[in-house]
């Protein structure tokens, strides 16, 4: 019987149309366009200003505050402008427009194609290599990694958990990245490990990536303490607490950190990034992103410098098909619509979901008549549609005692209502308006 | 181009109220049947003046009275005149079953605002109403009569409730009880075809196992227990298991997704209720009968199951 999580969950069609699919290179765009918040936290700081000569890995953005990273260009050029644009959050941010000239790479990145095991470094360097190349978490919650290695004071980690569910339908960049590069994952991972003074590892990957399964296994005997652990296919797997109850048997409380259970949970696209930062001296700036749908002509995954905008992408994989409703920046479960396809690729994109406009319609909604679906694949073993009736009737106390600020969004919810209720959309309101009071009285 | 913009996710499973509905009643075809072959025509009556009734009222209400699209193709209202149908005597006349309908869509659902709002299982409602108002035409019980071509002109006899309770009468055997030669309304009687459609409602998800089996669970603990102490007063289990509307009553009344609880373990309390309910009606109780009034009560503990029996929540005690 393979493990999975133990509250919840639904199974949609995977459609992964791109697995198996080699990773492309993607040619250098004309522009990028680099936002200065690709993560979680304070926005980075532009050190550069219009006119500015940069090469490939040149920092650009510095970090502002702990929990913040590092911007580097993805190309080398000239600074155009800073300047706001729409992300693919939705919003207008500062933004450093670069137009490329040639490909000119800082020296101090070494840019040999093959594999270099690991040289001896203290936890302290690694973090410090880690913090310095702006590397935050690449499966899309793009928390900066440096502050997960850093637990607080008196806590310890027992093991890391390596974050290879890629439990989104349609996404395989990070199957495509373990096809290719398991030795610098698990290189990566060894590294990790050394950062945060563990022993052991286990890399959770659901059972869909057969192929990728036995090559990482076939790799473990010559890292040391590192386990491949095969996980039922169920969503949401990726999501960290759920991880974390399928591999080790633990729940981390609600508002807890996963350290609280000894936990630390890193992506395995982080984990390449980690060896690519660290063995290589590489800045985070380029990554592999998944362009799919299924009326896409040439779903693939490809390796994209940060910045290059998502219909250059799009276009690599075949254009933009005529009856496209909706473009996705990430997976259909809780990836982000796009107001355009203009929007730079950052640090987060882990896919470009293309959508007709048959499935992009929403379907009328009816009456709750309370079969309980969304209750039993609730995740978090919440009542989704108890927590809309108290959003929509702005009762915050008892969201707040029915425990709407553990909500991880998944939109297990919303997938299984037979009467296509807008579940998430509510409790994500409601969630944001009891987080705000918490926070109130807690300052 | 124009492109949709909504929030997460973006896809759904495809799941839809009609699609629930009919699968109840696609699970309620082979009872249907059983009651055909045993009442004949007037099973075919009732159920089609029921289920006529019902949706006309539920279509006249909402476009009228509420004001709103009609929702008639749900298959909401069709399910009620169809399970308001099974809980009536085969020989009832039009004009009852109308009044039943009325008070099912009317007073059961339609006046708490509709789908999904109502506390009590709108058939029941209609069939209590019924019971309450019209008990002499409401236990009068036509015996199987293989595809009988009589409506209301039918031989008329007690049911093995009322047997037991008056301790006279023979009682059918096991085999007829499980294929449903026995007097009773005209959707309770076959066993054997009820537990069929209970079986197609798991395999398609539409109802889990916890409100069926608890009820059914608790009646024949309680039942054998007094049968074990008492054999000479308290009948069999098993009589008990295969006897009134008990099968129908678990599964197709109370596993009604809007009056049930929400939780796994709110469930499990609601369906001990009703078992207990029942079995001291059926044998301490005035009447014969106790499903019905069983669900009704506990339909109105449901909410207050649903307020101190929460699902599991992840990381809690």
């Amino acid at each position: 019987m393979l493990k999975t999580f133990r509250i919840g969950g639904i199974h949609p069609p995977e459609n992964k149309l791109s697995a198996g699919k080699a990773i492309q290179t993607l040619a250098l765009p004309k522009q990028v366009i680099i936002p200065l918040s690709q993560h979680i936290g304070a926005p980075a700081t532009a050190v550069v200003k219009k006119g500015d000569e940069v090469k490939v890995g040149s920092l650009i953005g510095q970090a502002s505050g702990f929990v913040s990273a590092n911007i580097h260009s993805s190309v080398s050029g000239k600074v155009n402008k800073i300047d706001n644009v729409l992300d693919a959050s939705g919003y207008r941010r500062p933004a450093v427009f670069i137009d490329v000239e040639g490909d000119e790479w800082e020296e101090a990145i070494d840019r040999q194609e093959g594999f270099v095991k690991a040289f001896d470094l203290t936890s302290k360097e690694i973090v410090q290599k880690i913090t310095d190349a702006g590397i935050v978490g690449l499966g899309g919650a793009t928390f900066p990694t440096q502050v997960k290695l850093t637990p607080p004071p008196g806590n310890t980690a027992e093991i890391l958990i390596i974050n290879a569910a890629e439990c989104e339908p349609y996404l395989t960049a990070d199957h495509s990245l373990m096809m290719e590069k398991g030795n610098e994952i698990m290189t990566g991972i060894s590294l990790l490990m050394k950062a945060v003074h563990v022993k052991k590892a286990v890399i959770g990957i659901e059972n869909n990536k057969k192929d990728a399964i036995a090559h990482l296994q076939h790799l473990q005997s010559n890292y040391h303490g590192i386990e491949v652990m095969p996980l039922k296919v169920q969503y949401p797997q990726g999501g960290e607490k759920q991880l974390i109850d399928a591999v080790m048997r633990r729940q981390v409380k609600s508002g807890a950190l996963p350290i609280s259970v000894g936990a630390v949970v890193q992506n395995v696209g982080t984990a390449f990034a980690v060896y690519e930062a660290v063995v290589k001296n590489k800045p985070l700036f380029e990554r592999i992103v998944t362009v799919t749908g299924k009326e896409v002509l040439n779903p693939g995954n490809f390796k994209v410098r940060i910045g290059t905008s998502i219909q250059t992408l799009i276009d690599a994989a075949g254009g933009l098909p005529e009856n496209t409703g909706k473009v996705i920046g990430g997976g259909p479960m809780m990836g982000k619509a796009l107001a355009n396809t203009e929007v730079p690729v950052t640090k987060g994109s882990s896919g470009v979901l293309l959508i007709t406009e048959k499935e992009a319609k929403r379907k009328p909604v009816m009456s709750c008549i309370r079969c309980t679906k969304c209750v039993n694949v609730c995740p978090m073993g919440l009542n989704p549609t108890l927590l809309m009736t108290t959003t929509e009737f702005t009762n915050w106390d008892l969201a707040e005692k029915n425990h709407i600020a553990d909500c991880i969004e998944c939109g297990s919810c919303s997938y299984t209502c037979p009467s296509n209720r807008p579940l998430l959309d509510q409790i994500r309101l409601g969630k944001g308006k009891v987080m705000g009071i918490m926070r109130a009285r807690k300052s | 181009m124009n492109l949709y913009v909504s929030p997460s996710p973006h896809i759904h499973g495809g799941d839809s109220v009609s699609k629930n509905m009919y699968g109840v009643l696609i699970a309620l075809v082979p009872a249907f049947l059983v009651s055909l072959y045993f009442f004949g025509v007037g099973a075919l009556v009732v159920t089609l003046v029921s289920v006529v009734s019902c949706m006309l009222f539920e279509f006249l209400i909402q476009k009228f009275l509420m004001k709103k699209e009609p929702t008639l193709w749900d298959g909401s209202a069709l399910l009620t005149g169809l399970l308001l149908a099974f809980n009536l005597p085969s020989n009832l006349p039009v004009w009852i079953i109308v009044i039943g309908a009325l008070a099912a869509i009317g007073i059961g659902k339609m006046s708490f605002g509709g789908l999904g709002n109502n506390i009590f299982n709108p058939a029941l409602v209609g069939r209590v109403f019924l019971l309450i108002s019209f008990p002499a035409q409401m236990t009068t019980w036509p015996v199987p009569e293989v595809m009988s071509m009589n409506y209301t002109d039918v031989e008329t006899g007690a049911t093995i409730l009322t047997m037991l309770k008056s301790g006279s009468g023979d009682l059918p055997t096991y085999t007829q009880m499980l294929i449903g030669e026995r007097g009773g309304s005209l959707g309770e009687i076959g066993a054997i075809a009820l537990l069929l459609g209970l079986i197609f409602m798991w395999v398609r998800r539409i109802i889990s196992w916890h409100i069926p089996v608890s009820i059914l669970g608790t009646v024949f603990l309680f039942t054998g227990i007094l049968h074990l102490v008492n054999p000479a007063e308290f009948a069999n289990p098993l009589v008990h298991l295969l006897s009134g509307g008990l099968l129908l009553g678990a599964i197709f009344m109370a596993t009604d997704y809007v009056t049930s609880p929400m939780s796994k373990k709110g469930m499990l309390i609601y369906g001990v209720g009703i078992g207990i309910l029942t079995t001291v009606i059926r044998l301490f109780g005035a009447y014969p009968e106790g499903m019905s009034f069983a669900i009704l009560i506990m339909n109105a503990f449901t909410p207050l199951i649903n307020t101190y029996v929460k699902p599991k929540h992840f990381g809690g005690n």
